[in-house]
């Protein structure tokens, strides 16, 4: 059987969430690898809720924003975009590949964008082959 | 009535939590007067076949000091548990991993071909590598086996009681023992330490936390009234835990973690770089790139001493 990356998506509720409700009110086809979280703003995705994605058998994680200066709340995806960037470059140094967490800023009006961000980093995480958890060996 | 017996014990750890018990000064008579010492290495001369000969839960109470790392250390964290009644994970070594489980970022292979091949310093044009068995004239020699991850304590066996802390305060020390002595412990499991944060203690001027630029403490002379991160230096005092009587803090130096992740926080490394990037200000690719420049090492600063408790626990080990 082939390999099936399960991606977790966070996606905000102003703009990304209704960005990828309307890729699905105007019918357009996406793999149905990623799984979606609601969550409020951008700004909430603390790194903690990656790195348990991670923990619990995630193979990616995508989290999606409005664009710089559309936040509902003002500057929550501006954290966001410090946030992600510098979570990246720890991540490197825990061997982990840089293509499993993306952060993208999708608008409620980029529905076919979202469509095609979901299928290309399906492919993506599909070529890096399944998250193997941190467990070591017989001696740990 | 036989007055209680008391274990103290070193794994992974640099005896400074040994030295930390030598510190209560006077006290350590009172705790010598209330309980029998059966087992401390790096002051009396027990051997192990002494515990092993120990009926099972004999040993009132336990103090473990550091990680556990190879074979030895589990052997014996097994062992103590066996014997013991109360087993505390006694500083930051065996409660989070502690400086040793910055070893998570490599592995056995890597760190003894760095620690016995690579170094400049070392005369070893034989390549000899520590061997789990040797044969010799006098029988067979055998060695612990290092381990790839490093572990806290209670990953290996339970534990009743952490007092973290690189080293514990003496503060700390005191109220274990006095808990113990008064019969007031608390519920299994928990930490003797503070409930508040490390930043909510500090008594520091704290205004605006909105931050230009990061500096490493060698890079700036700081004004000692006034909050360190304010002024740029990383210091970990928002993700961890209190009541280590703040002494980097009042030695003008940033916390760096050792009292581990306060209550209600899963991971004590995400967590501080999570505020680390609300408070710096710069929105344009080039300002994240130069945060990204300033903040050298996240990994290494923001779990110093959390990494085998830290959610990841350590680098992958292989690539899928």
């Amino acid at each position: 059987m082939s390999f099936e990356p399960k991606i977790v998506g966070i996606l905000c509720n102003w703009c990304s969430y209704t960005g990828a409700d309307l890729a699905g009110t105007s019918r357009k086809k996406y793999l149905p690898n990623v799984r979606i979280v609601r969550v409020m703003c951008s700004g909430r995705v603390e790194p903690t809720f990656i790195l348990k994605a991670f923990e619990q058998g995630a193979d990616g994680v995508l989290v999606c924003g409005c664009h710089p200066g559309d936040c509902h709340y003002q500057d929550g995806n501006k954290k966001t975009a410090r946030r992600m960037p510098l979570l990246k470059k720890m991540l490197a140094q825990f061997g982990i590949e840089d293509e499993r967490v993306r952060l993208e800023w999708i608008s409620a009006s980029e529905g076919d964008r979202f469509a095609a961000i979901v299928n290309e980093m399906t492919e993506q995480v599909r070529k890096l082959g399944p998250f193997s958890g941190n467990g070591g060996g017989a001696n740990g | 009535m036989a007055k209680p017996k008391l274990a103290i014990y070193w794994s992974a750890a640099c005896g400074g939590c040994d030295v930390a018990i030598l510190d209560t000064n006077e006290k350590i008579l009172d705790i010598a007067n209330l309980c029998d010492i059966v087992l401390w290495p790096i002051a009396m001369d027990f051997k192990y076949h002494h515990i092993r000969e120990m009926k099972d839960k004999s040993i009132d109470l336990c103090l473990f000091n550091g990680a556990v790392r190879n074979t030895e250390q589990e052997e014996l964290a097994k062992l103590l548990r066996e014997k013991s009644k109360i087993l505390v994970a006694f500083g930051a070594c065996a409660c989070l991993g502690g400086i040793p489980a910055l070893a998570n970022f490599t592995t056995r292979d890597e760190i003894l071909q760095r620690a016995y091949i690579e170094i400049p310093s070392n005369n070893n044009g034989q390549k000899t590598l520590p061997q789990l068995k040797t044969k010799v004239a006098e029988g067979e020699l055998e060695l612990p086996e290092l381990f790839d991850t490093v572990k806290t304590l209670a990953q290996v066996v339970p534990v009743e009681y952490f007092v973290p802390g690189c080293p514990p305060p003496v503060d700390l020390i005191l109220k274990l023992v006095d808990l113990y002595a008064t019969n007031k412990l608390p519920p299994s499991g928990a930490i003797i330490a503070s409930d508040k944060t490390c930043c909510d203690e500090c008594d520091r001027i704290k205004e605006e936390k909105k931050v230009k630029k990061f500096y490493r403490p060698h890079e700036i002379i700081t004004d000692p009234k006034k909050c360190l991160l304010e002024q740029g230096i990383i210091c970990c005092g928002p993700a961890t835990r209190g009541g280590c009587g703040m002494r980097c803090i009042k030695a003008n130096m940033p916390c760096r973690g050792c009292f581990g992740p306060p209550e209600g926080v899963a991971d004590q490394g995400a967590k501080m770089l999570s505020a680390i990037a609300s408070i710096y200000q710069g929105e344009t690719p080039e300002e994240i790139n130069k945060m990204l420049e300033e903040v050298v090492d996240p990994a290494g600063t923001f779990y110093r001493f959390g990494m085998a408790d830290s959610m990841l626990k350590r680098k992958r080990l292989q690539k899928s």
